[in-house]
């Protein structure tokens, strides 16, 4: 099994923040955790997952998960980050270094270079040390993307080499790119424009690909709806992915199985409570508790391993969660 | 000549009156006096593919008797924001002449125009015979326009606003239509986001018997689709608003029956966020249906093959990419009528991803839709082998558009050009009058173009080429070409000089961020003086580069309202 994503995402990160900052509940669950049900890894959990990465109170939820969208990767300008990213790359380098990762499976990847070998969809799932090096370099944005030009075009041939930009990781860049002409800082043309879509920074060359504004703005809020509602699991789901800061993966929760956020609140604390080492306290209970606390030690200490896979957007994900 | 025609004059108009085409008159026209004079006072309806080309004075001296006009203004790549906003193309000064010389203009259709709230206003109270009204990719108005036509075209048969610009201000301008009107046949106001009063459309759509085309927006929700379709059964096109909300069994149940009585139902589109539970309700729809718009409905390949299972007689059908090749395969399985097929990417900006359509989609539908000949395709992948094998299956194409979404991408897995691709698609196609070309391309895609495609009248070209011999090629052989619009290619001044003795007989070209010169924009605007050269400058780049280059034919001579940003030369 390929070594996991540790320590945080982006969003980890910021929820991270935003939790503790409103109620330190994730800190006092872990240590007051109740006693510990038995997992099923293996498809019977009847664990549910939120959406939007995120783990936060209510009021939270929505915003984080706008935020998800927010922080998902797109496509922009060289040595631009986009403004919420800024704030939480500090946060990331900052409370990183102090932090331990709670549940080291794994050594800190050193040479995870997650965009140049995998499909990064966004810059907020790479693992800690890959975002480090992302701050240092500055290539927060994904790859050749970058070579979004600022500089005035120069006259001479194209399709030969990208144009010099400000940021440029042409390690990712497959095949030339004849990129030199347009620009694609906000120029009159877009922002003018009523309707102009997608903004700028979206797109890598201006009016490429050949999208009406119309289209670009309809596909825009129409991706909004769809990308929070993430299940494909049947009719009556609705599988949202949870992370916690400083877990080895994320969980689903369907959240029809749940009526109330207070439901909800306690079905992830339980969730995540695994990952607390010799913290079994107790807590509310909500009458799912099914399994006992000696079962979840025998599977804990009988078994190193529990099976995990890689989503497309990059995270690793405990099997079962969602039905098969 | 010196003699007469042995026809009377009246004779003759009554014959030529039964000529539609604009392309047809034109070839009348040029025939003798005679004829030139029957035919422009027998032309009811005149057609203007560049509004620039000529002036409204010289219009209404001409055509005396016109009642309809469509205009088109601002170059194609405007819609991706190559054009700078306050670029021209105003309807103003064309109504104020229409509405000394045509007080009984009755139709107006404008595409990528400019045009204000006053405008509107100024169209709705100067013509009281006024019908239809329809706006393509415009800007500059506002909902407070489409109140002023409302209130005052009492004749009003189409309003139809489509893809525009518009500042949405909400909806009460569909309570403008008074209570005693009721000649309404097509309502498009798909565009629009707001909300509207929907009691007043409710009874708009119900005292309008006539009504065959209703395109709501986004806000009407499915069980006020019920409702609707309840009082206009009749209905032949049918956009919908969002198809996601949650249902009722018996509302659900309503739906489809309301929808199975819509028997002159041939065109749907809309279903924004459709979800596939509920695309069943349309199954009686279906039967009947030959156009198909799904392109603001994510569908999953599932999800559309058991839609289209349902379409045996199917013409034209739009989708995301989100049914990815298997999808397409349901195509070609169900729709052995379809001629056109476009398909739009749901996620256009996000490279990562690798979803949506590859070639192999668009060879399964070639194997199952021979009568095939409108294709638009964003792609991620495409081939040069796939592309001989699709055009060899449907070599009727008259509209390829082809879009290899990467810049400049090869053959993804011979890391070849695409040249031979587009090769076949001009060698096999021989009707072929449009072509989009993408992905990595050298001189010799454009030397077969220029050999090959002698039907070729709009060629649309980006991140292609090699040197100024391709464009050359174009400009020489492609006799009938008429639009050409050319972006991030190594031409330059020998490519655009070559096509000197061209323009005159081409609608526009279009070049932007190629390798023109300011020189050789005076060089040529020198030696063509009934072309306008317009260059349009971009901040801060160097003085001597010709950024954007836009040339067309006129006989209105240079325009006076061009803003600062683009020079006439």
């Amino acid at each position: 099994m390929s070594p996991p994503l540790l320590g945080v995402e982006e969003e980890g990160v910021q929820n991270n923040v935003t939790l503790l900052g409103s109620s330190g509940s994730m800190e006092s669950v872990c240590q007051n955790s109740a006693e510990l049900k038995e997992r099923n890894y293996m498809g019977l959990s009847d664990c549910s997952s939120v959406d939007s990465s995120v783990f936060s109170p209510p009021s939270e939820e929505r915003k984080a998960s706008l935020n998800l969208k927010a922080t998902e990767l797109r496509l922009g300008l060289p040595g631009l980050q986009s403004p919420e990213r800024n704030p939480e790359l500090c946060l990331l380098s900052s409370s990183q270094l102090d932090e331990k990762p709670l549940f080291p499976l794994h050594p800190s990847s050193d040479g995870h270079c997650f965009a140049s070998q995998k499909n990064v969809v966004s810059g907020n799932k790479r693992g800690f040390s890959d975002a480090m090096d992302g701050f240092s370099e500055g290539k927060f944005l994904s790859d050749s993307k970058d070579d979004v030009m600022l500089s005035p075009r120069p006259s001479s041939n194209f399709g030969a080499q990208p144009m010099k930009a400000k940021e440029i990781t042409s390690q990712n860049v497959v095949h030339d790119r004849p990129h030199a002409a347009d620009k694609t800082r906000p120029n009159p043309n877009a922002s003018a424009n009523n309707n102009s879509g997608a903004p700028a920074n979206k797109a890598q060359v201006v009016g490429w690909p050949p999208i009406r504004s119309f289209r670009k703005n309809s596909l825009a809020s129409a991706s909004k709806n769809t990308d929070e509602v993430d299940g494909k699991a049947g009719p009556g789901a609705l599988f949202v992915k949870v992370s916690m800061d400083g877990a080895p993966y994320l969980r689903k929760v369907d959240l029809k199985n749940y009526t109330k956020y207070q439901e909800l609140s306690s079905a992830l604390e339980k969730m995540f409570s695994c990952f607390t080492i010799g913290q079994y306290g107790s807590h509310g209970t909500s009458g799912r508790e099914l399994l006992s606390e000696s079962k979840l030690k025998d599977l804990l200490h009988g078994s190193e391993y529990v099976l995990t896979y890689e989503d497309k957007d990059g995270d690793w994900m405990l099997v079962g969660d969602v039905p098969w | 000549s010196t003699r007469r025609s042995s026809f009377p004059d009246e004779v003759l108009e009554r014959v030529l009156s039964l000529l539609k085409t604009h392309r047809d008159r034109s070839s009348v026209s040029l025939v003798c006096k005679d004829w030139y004079n029957a035919e422009r006072w027998s032309r009811t309806h005149v057609f203007i593919g560049n509004c620039y080309s000529v002036s409204p004075e010289i219009v209404a001296r001409r055509f005396p008797k016109i009642r309809s006009v469509t205009l088109k203004g601002k170059p194609r790549f405007s819609d991706f924001n190559l054009v700078p906003e306050n670029w021209g193309a105003d309807i103003h000064a064309w109504l104020v002449v229409f509405a000394a010389k045509y007080p009984f203009l009755e139709e107006l259709r404008l595409k990528r125009m400019a045009i204000s709230d006053e405008s509107l206003e100024f169209l709705a109270v100067s013509f009281p015979n006024f019908k239809a009204l329809s706006l393509l990719s415009c800007d500059g108005f506002s909902t407070n326009g489409l109140a002023a036509i409302a209130t005052h075209c009492k004749n009003l048969t189409e309003l139809d606003i489509q893809e525009n610009g518009i500042d949405d201000k909400g909806g009460s301008w569909l309570s403008c239509f008074p209570e005693s009107f009721t000649s309404l046949e097509v309502l498009n106001f798909a565009n629009l986001s707001s909300d509207i009063k929907f009691d007043a459309l409710e009874r708009l759509v119900g005292r309008c018997k006539s009504m065959r085309v209703l395109k709501l927006n986004r806000s009407v929700s499915l069980e006020q689709l019920q409702r609707l379709l309840v009082n206009a059964p009749q209905l032949a096109e049918l956009g919908t608003g969002s198809f996601s909300e949650e249902l009722t069994f018996r509302q659900y149940v309503e739906l489809e029956s309301a929808l199975s009585n819509c028997k002159n139902m041939h065109t749907l589109s809309g279903l924004w966020d459709a979800k596939g539970i509920y695309l069943p309700a349309l199954y009686p729809v279906c039967t009947h249906l030959t156009f198909l718009n799904l392109s603001y409905a994510a569908l999953r390949s599932d999800e559309l093959a058991k839609l289209l299972a349902h379409c045996p007689r199917l013409k034209r059908l739009w989708v995301l990419d989100t049914v990815e090749d298997k999808g397409l395969e349901a195509v070609g399985l169900n729709c052995p009528l379809l001629e056109e097929l476009r398909v739009f990417p749901a996620d256009p900006f996000d490279e990562e991803i690798i979803h949506g359509v590859t070639e192999a989609g668009f060879v399964a539908v070639s194997f199952g839709c021979p009568r095939l000949h409108y294709v638009l395709y964003f792609c991620r992948q495409m081939t040069n082998a796939a592309v001989a094998t699709i055009v060899q299956n449907c070599p009727d194409f008259t509209h390829f558009r082809l879009c290899i979404m990467n810049p400049g991408q090869p053959d993804y897995i011979t890391n070849e050009p695409m040249d031979e691709a587009f090769g076949a698609v001009v060698k096999t196609c021989t009707k072929l009058q449009r072509l989009s070309v993408s992905g990595r391309l050298t001189d010799l895609t454009f030397e077969y173009i220029g050999r090959y495609a002698k039907n070729l009248e709009t060629l649309s070209v980006a991140f292609a080429g090699s040197s100024d011999w391709g464009m050359q090629c174009v400009m020489g052989g492609c006799s009938k070409l008429r639009k050409l619009e050319i972006r991030d290619c190594p031409f330059g001044n020998a490519a655009l000089l070559s096509g000197l003795e061209k323009y005159e007989s081409m609608r526009s070209l279009w070049m932007s961020a190629c390798n023109v010169t300011m020189n050789g924009c005076r060089l040529l605007a020198r030696e063509m003086p009934r072309l306008n050269v317009e260059v349009m400058k971009e901040d801060g780049s160097d003085d001597s580069q010709a950024d954007k280059v836009y040339v067309y034919r006129s006989i209105a001579g240079p325009r006076r309202d061009a803003p600062p940003s683009v020079l006439t030369l």
